[in-house]
């Protein structure tokens, strides 16, 4: 996700009334400067109330079947219904959750998971039967859940309940990163035999209680959660895929939290004392795509030359409005593995020059695609065209179509817009790096990097592990086809009282869009 | 021609018109780059994924057989079933179908009997101050973009000034009529104008008339004269214009819907374009080609109805 497709496709739609933002700003000015930022502070926890949160959706035909969780309101639903085994922590390490603890076998093959003693909304106990019927589900081969992909490796007939708690989880091959599977976006349990999720059954901190899909979904407090009941009484989620929506209905009072808010609507309210902003750094990582395997990018001169005629800094003030840190060529700043080892890469632009005349490419046009499919990337696009152009290279931007802009890109083309929400640096290379993934938009494939990879998931030591995930990460700072120049905040602003809301969980992680710790002050 | 043969005649002729719309949506939206397939994989375009989302909503199959199977079901009165919620159509669209309405209908309330009191005020005394202050306003209303109004009016009202709700956020339209206002103001302002013109216009006509001044000449004046003899026959063209204007709200005012978040018809169609979600979007189109034929239908037997003599039966 951050993958939400639809979402993704909506939030251009912003441009429709981009201006929005800006007219309230300009009104707002002036108004409230005796108010204190400082009085806003939520004070203690307290229980009770409703919150009302504004999410960004898909619709009439949105679903609320968790496997099926797509967008940003779906996987905020979803969490608030239902738990995984386990789930991405700040840091994207992979925290336990419905599972207790997990003992893999010492050939990695075979997982031994007991799970915590939780209760389903209908009092009944999870079980063992539940996560492999809810694995099931998911890796059904008639059915394309977005988790299928993750837990394929799942060799369900030899996987088995060893008791009411415990279960026995079969792999068709060594994997030690298997918990990144049970985080699994979409990897929910749910109860045995569900497949109708119109009045969802969950153990997560939120019971169902009514829905009018693509208006309002509202759940209730679920006073036997596992982890502790939430303070909130009721949870109503809200629909609207304008931005300025959203921030009008909080600026009024309508909602208490918007989900998704541009930086500039960040910095215009900051200091109105009306909203509460919120950022959660490392979301969603920026960069540019350069497909190696073909030319010019499989000149590794020239793609070092494209590292070192970026202004970083530049991108992160304009295109993210400051909302953001700058990238290192490396994805998963601040994540477990990540390697802060390596020195910050920054601008050069005699040696850029340098290597674009040693790869013959001077003045050499190159065809940039992007698209409305994201915040930022027709900005990013044209800020990068015009660095690049003070290095001697002419970068033509191509505007693709918004709807099937990734999958455009995944063959096509030398060069692309590219983004990514949060998810360990092990399912990033596996997903997009080795000679045999499936979404491998920079076609790199080195067999002596996926022979890293394979030693990294096949080893049970984790110093072995850091040391393979830090090998592979200086082959693609050095000569990768990823340009990552940012690492864009994600954004929430709430009502002046509303506590609780995390300030350093990334999005997509367990601790963003999750409302059983919030409160209304 | 009697009217009830008008009237079939008429009926028939929309049933052509409401399948070759249906038609030509079918293959506009077939013919749109990639499928509800690519669209649901997103930035994860995993081609074994897509392939299996293919195959699991049944777009594997050739269009056509697809067109068939429903068209089929269509003239069974089933609407299908949505390729994202796999819900039957019919179900979803009720509430988004209900919201249209009684927006549409709100404003309607409104809107005729203002525009029209409007236009024969200005009619009164043609050139007269207040004519040309109502001319000289509603153009330049008129002149303002739908969006750019509401954006304004949500700016002032509802988040400088707090006077209003500026979003129907989770409100009950009914019971909470302050969220209606602001869209309301949006919705009436062209309509006003042109309505109201048009009275103006149709008025004046009527009143230069020769039936009008034959009824003079019996010796009717005052407010007789001018709503039984005079109005009739202005409102003939009026009434053409009004079915115009409910077929547009009636369709969803996108924008209107966007920026109040009110969740009817027209939000519902850009959803199931951006998804592909190819049912939902055919489903759209038979309910607005079939509301655009009846109320034309409507309106038509009203305008003969009103003055049958100036032959408003085209």
């Amino acid at each position: 996700m951050i993958h939400p497709p639809v979402t993704a496709s909506r939030v251009s739609r912003r441009g429709l009334l981009g201006g929005a933002a800006a007219i309230s700003a300009a009104l707002l000015t002036g108004c409230g400067p005796g108010d204190d930022p400082a009085a806003i502070s939520a004070g203690q926890p307290r229980r009770g109330g409703r919150l009302r949160a504004a999410f960004a959706g898909g619709g009439v035909n949105e679903t609320l079947d968790p496997h099926q969780a797509n967008l940003f309101n779906e996987a905020s639903r979803a969490k608030a219904m239902f738990d995984k085994l386990a789930d991405y922590g700040p840091d994207v390490s992979i925290q336990p959750r419905l599972a207790e603890r997990w003992e893999p076998s010492s050939d990695l093959t075979r997982w031994r998971i007991t799970l915590r003693p939780a209760t389903f909304h209908d009092g009944k106990p999870v079980r063992a039967a539940d996560v492999l019927y809810s694995y099931t589900r998911i890796t059904d081969p008639k059915k394309a859940f977005r988790a299928k992909a993750s837990l394929e490796l799942l060799d369900l007939p030899n996987s088995r309940a060893v008791d009411g708690r415990t279960l026995e989880l079969a792999l068709k091959r060594p994997f030690a990163e298997f918990p990144n599977a049970l985080a699994a976006f979409g990897a929910y349990i749910v109860p045995e035999g569900a497949d109708s999720f119109e009045r969802p059954v969950g153990s997560g901190p939120f019971t169902f209680d009514s829905w009018q899909p693509g208006r309002s979904l509202l759940l209730k407090r679920y006073d036997g959660y596992w982890e502790g009941a939430a303070h909130l009484d009721e949870l109503e989620y809200l629909i609207s895929n304008e931005e300025s929506a959203r921030v009008n209905a909080l600026l009024a009072g309508q909602v208490d939290y918007a989900h998704d808010i541009t930086p500039t609507t960040a910095r215009t309210h900051a200091d109105s004392g009306r909203m509460t902003v919120t950022r959660m750094p490392n979301s969603t990582m920026q960069s540019f795509a350069m497909k190696v395997d073909r030319p010019p990018f499989d000149n590794r001169d020239l793609r070092e030359a494209m590292f070192l005629l970026t202004d970083r800094q530049q991108l992160v003030d304009t295109v993210l409005a400051g909302s953001g840190q700058v990238g290192n060529d490396l994805f998963g700043k601040g994540y477990q593995y990540y390697a802060d080892d390596i020195a910050q890469r920054t601008r050069d632009l005699d040696r850029a020059r340098f290597l674009i005349d040693k790869a013959g490419a001077k003045g050499l046009r190159i065809t940039l695609d992007t698209a409305a499919v994201a915040s930022g990337f027709v900005e990013a696009a044209s800020v990068f065209a015009e660095q690049a152009k003070q290095a001697g290279l002419v970068i033509e931007t191509a505007m693709g179509n918004k709807d099937t802009y990734w999958k455009d890109i995944l063959n096509s083309g030398v060069l692309a817009s590219y983004r990514s929400g949060a998810m360990p640096i092990e399912t990033h290379i596996s997903q997009r790096l080795l000679a045999n993934s499936t979404t491998n938009a920079t076609r790199w494939a080195r067999p002596e990097f996926d022979a890293l990879y394979a030693k990294a998931i096949s080893s049970a030591d984790e110093a072995t592990r850091r040391q393979a995930y830090g090998d592979m990460q200086r082959t693609l700072h050095a000569e990768g086809g990823f340009l990552i120049w940012g690492f864009a905040d994600f954004l929430v602003a709430t009502a002046p009282g509303v506590g609780g809301v995390s300030t350093n969980a990334p999005a997509n992680t367990l601790d963003w869009a999750r409302f059983d710790r919030v409160w209304l002050g | 021609m009697s009217l009830p043969r008008y009237a079939a005649g008429r009926l028939l002729l929309g049933l052509g018109q409401v399948a070759g719309i249906t038609t030509i949506v079918f293959v506009l939206t077939e013919a749109l780059p990639g499928d509800a397939a690519v669209v649901i994989a997103g930035d994860h375009p995993d081609p074994a994924r897509i392939a299996a989302i293919r195959a699991q909503l049944d777009l594997d199959r050739p269009a056509w057989q697809r067109y068939l199977d429903w068209l089929t079901d269509l003239i069974r009165g089933d609407l299908g079933v949505s390729l994202i919620s796999q819900r039957p159509i019919v179900d979803r669209l009720a509430d988004s179908a209900g919201t249209t309405l009684l927006l549409a209908a709100v404003t309607l309330l409104v809107l005729v009997p203002l525009a029209i009191a409007l236009g024969m005020l200005a009619a009164r005394r043609e050139g007269g101050r207040l004519d040309r202050a109502v001319s000289a306003v509603s153009v330049a209303l008129y002149a303002v973009p739908e969006f750019a109004l509401a954006i304004l009016l949500i700016a002032v009202f509802g988040v400088r000034l707090g006077w209003l709700p500026p979003t129907a956020f989770g409100a009950d339209l009914l019971t909470q009529p302050s969220v209606l206002v602001l869209p309301l103001l949006v919705l009436l302002t062209r309509p006003i104008c042109t309505i109201s013109r048009l009275t103006r216009a149709g008025m004046l006509d009527a009143l230069h008339g020769e039936y009008v001044r034959h009824a003079r000449r019996l010796g009717i004046t005052g407010i007789r004269l001018w709503l039984r003899h005079a109005l009739p026959g202005a409102l003939a063209p009026v009434v053409q214009q009004l079915a115009r204007t409910t077929d547009w709200l009636l369709g969803g005012v996108i924008v209107v819907e966007a920026v109040f978040v009110i969740p009817g018809l027209g939000t519902a169609l850009v959803d199931a374009v951006s998804t592909r979600d190819i049912p939902t979007v055919q489903a759209l189109c038979v309910l607005v080609a079939v509301t655009t034929v009846v109320v034309n239908l409507a309106a038509d037997l009203v305008a003969f109805r009103l003055a049958p003599r100036i032959g408003a039966v085209r």
